[in-house]
């Protein structure tokens, strides 16, 4: 029985970076419609910036907040710069956009900071979280993080005008647009917050996996499972899909022989496909209907 | 709904061409032809392997073509079939003694049974979604093949060694050299085969599915049925580049069939137009060429390259060297006409 908690504790804390990362995938998806298959790497980089400002000195909590910051305006420039002109592109174009993304981000990352594993402080530490052996100050500091991320976004999405502007250029942009809101923006917005939401995923797991250029590589396809099993539409279904992967994959991994570290990422795999198959919008995601 | 249908906005290449773009386009192609079969008579070994790799990943790309450009479904996990067509012929080469050419019949019939069946879940799933599951594929596909299960036969971690086969009938040929003929014949057969394919009723039926999936299933296309099929030959045509691409580098490893080869046979289609068979080659060249030079520059700087010239090529020639053929071959058709 002990195990068993002890199993179940571990999956949520790796579930509240797989929710974290969801959460970036759901508000690009929300923007534009696409998936972003450069969130990983550029969660990746903003914590490679983020140890870089720690290199030169800074504590964790101010890179932190400088990461945060930083990544916020990177966002926002590479949705400017490259995916704007993209917008009325077909959507062949655009995936191959993130996936140059993808490769620009890798490469560079891996050119600037080379391809050795370093290590990542944990701002909570590695002990025992109120004394208890079930799980640590750092497991619980990012179930803790990703919570309270949730109820800011919450209430940014549901009680600030700018929210409310956000969501109605989402759901209906021509209608938005009528009202005065201007939509471009909204999106550009959209991707300076996912990019900031991918790197306090990035900095949250990074004590646990260490710092490389592939390190998010796994991550993302969790990040993508968890999205797809709450719903791709749905910001509330992406954290709680991302607590379920994270349970589910380590009760899987403990219970079921043979399964192990090895086989991992194909569960994801698998739990992408079998939820695509059976609910495609997931559990909370609104059903798309088209007329035709 | 818009696939890829608004980036195949001119009529595809296999639709009967205007008879004076024939000429040019059949000049074209016996030139090249011409270069790929001489070629090798006057250039190091080294230059052979490369132009045996180029025609690999033309064949890869070429499936990839007949799935995205022929059906408008889009597939990431490419290198997934790419790495199953290998370890097809590596298990069948050095565990059982196979004969090399035989694994790549196998390799296909494999690879299809893997691909249809991929298609099945794949069915229901559309553009981004399709993109996503087959982007989980590729990124898994190096953690199955590392399996303890299968180290028996994988080799695991460290992968298998492939003898590399000698030329037959006692020709006076080096290995490189009877292994690059070899690899052209395969492809021009590939080639033939899936322009043949693009042109017959159920490349017809792909084209209406692409086009417009309701209409199509109006008309009485059988829309399951075709789509897994495209998934199936697509794999198959990848698979045996991939016991091609095993052969020719006497190697295969879990780590070689990552998403970085799937980005890679993506980023060929893109750069080679989507839907236009010949830009395959093209595309292909680009891969194999490109990394080397950059590498050359700085080492580990070929993704930035990579992604940089992706997003240079969707921003000005979003239709690949197709859009380039055109040019070129409205330029010709003006200096005719004056």
């Amino acid at each position: 029985m002990e195990l068993f908690t002890n199993q179940v504790l571990a999956g949520i804390a790796t579930g509240a970076i797989y929710a974290c990362m969801a959460l970036a995938i759901v508000m690009i998806y929300q923007a534009i419609d696409h998936l972003n298959f450069a969130q990983g790497e550029m969660a990746m980089f903003s914590t490679f910036i983020a140890w870089q400002l720690m290199q030169w000195g800074l504590g964790f909590w101010p890179a932190f907040v400088l990461t945060l910051a930083i990544s916020f305006a990177g966002g926002i420039v590479i949705e400017r710069a490259l995916f704007k002109p993209l917008t009325n592109a077909p959507i062949l174009a655009q995936v191959a956009g993130f996936i140059a993304l993808f490769a620009i981000l890798n490469s560079v990352a891996g050119l600037t900071w080379d391809f050795t594993i370093k290590q990542f402080p944990s701002p909570f530490g590695s002990s025992g979280f109120l004394g208890s052996q079930l799980i640590s100050t750092h497991q619980a500091g990012m179930i803790g993080v990703t919570l309270v991320l949730l109820i800011l976004l919450f209430v940014f999405f549901r009680y600030t005008r700018i929210g409310l502007a956000m969501r109605a250029a989402a759901s209906l942009p021509e209608s938005a647009r009528l009202v005065g809101i201007n939509t471009s923006w909204m999106i550009a917005l959209g991707w300076g917050m996912a990019s900031a939401i991918g790197a306090i995923a990035g900095m949250l797991i990074a004590p646990v996996v260490f710092l490389e250029p592939n390190m998010m590589g796994g991550i993302l396809l969790y990040g993508f499972a968890a999205a797809v099993l709450g719903g791709l539409t749905s910001p509330l279904g992406a954290v709680i899909g991302g607590f379920l992967v994270g349970v589910f994959e380590n009760l899987v991994g403990t219970y079921i022989p043979g399964v192990g570290n090895e086989l991992k990422l194909p569960i994801a795999l698998a739990l992408i496909i079998v939820v695509l198959v059976i609910k495609p919008s997931g559990l909370l995601g609104r059903a798309i209907v088209q007329r035709v | 709904m818009s696939t890829v249908q608004d980036s195949v906005t001119q009529p595809a290449a296999v639709a009967a061409p205007s008879k004076k773009s024939m000429t040019v386009g059949t000049t074209a192609t016996l030139v090249l032809l011409a270069l790929l079969v001489l070629t090798p008579l006057f250039v190091k070994n080294f230059i052979i392997f490369q132009m045996t790799m180029v025609l690999i990943y033309a064949i890869a790309i070429l499936a990839l073509n007949i799935l995205t450009g022929g059906s408008g479904q889009f597939s990431l996990g490419q290198s997934a079939f790419y790495a199953v067509g290998a370890y097809t012929a590596g298990i069948m080469m050095e565990h059982m003694g196979v004969n090399y050419a035989l694994t790549l019949p196998a390799a296909g019939i494999i690879c299809f049974i893997f691909g249809f069946l991929f298609g099945f879940p794949a069915l229901r799933l559309s553009g981004v979604y399709l993109a996503l599951a087959t982007f989980a594929l590729a990124v898994a596909m190096p953690q199955l093949l590392k399996l303890g299960a299968f180290e028996h036969w994988t080799g695991g971690v460290q992968g298998l060694v492939i003898t590399k086969p000698d030329a037959p009938f006692g020709l006076k040929m080096s290995q490189d050299m009877w292994l690059y003929y070899f690899t052209l014949f395969v492809s021009a057969v590939i080639y033939i085969l899936a322009i043949n394919l693009l042109r017959s009723r159920s490349g017809r039926a792909l084209m209406a599915i692409r086009d417009n999936p309701i209409a199509a299933s109006a008309m009485g296309v059988d829309l399951p049925m075709y789509k897994t099929l495209a998934f199936g030959i697509s794999a198959a045509f990848t698979g045996i580049a991939g016991a091609l691409g095993a052969i020719v580098v006497q190697f295969v490893a879990p780590d070689s069939f990552t998403i970085q080869l799937a980005i890679a046979i993506f980023l060929g289609m893109v750069v080679g137009g989507v839907g236009w068979l010949p830009g395959s080659l093209v595309g292909s060249a680009f891969i194999v060429f490109v990394p080397n030079v950059a590498e050359h520059i700085s080492k580990g700087l070929s993704g930035a390259v990579f992604g940089v010239l992706l997003f240079v090529v969707i921003f000005l020639v979003p239709h690949g060297a197709r859009q380039v053929a055109y040019m070129i071959e409205a330029l010709f058709r003006k200096k005719s006409k004056s």
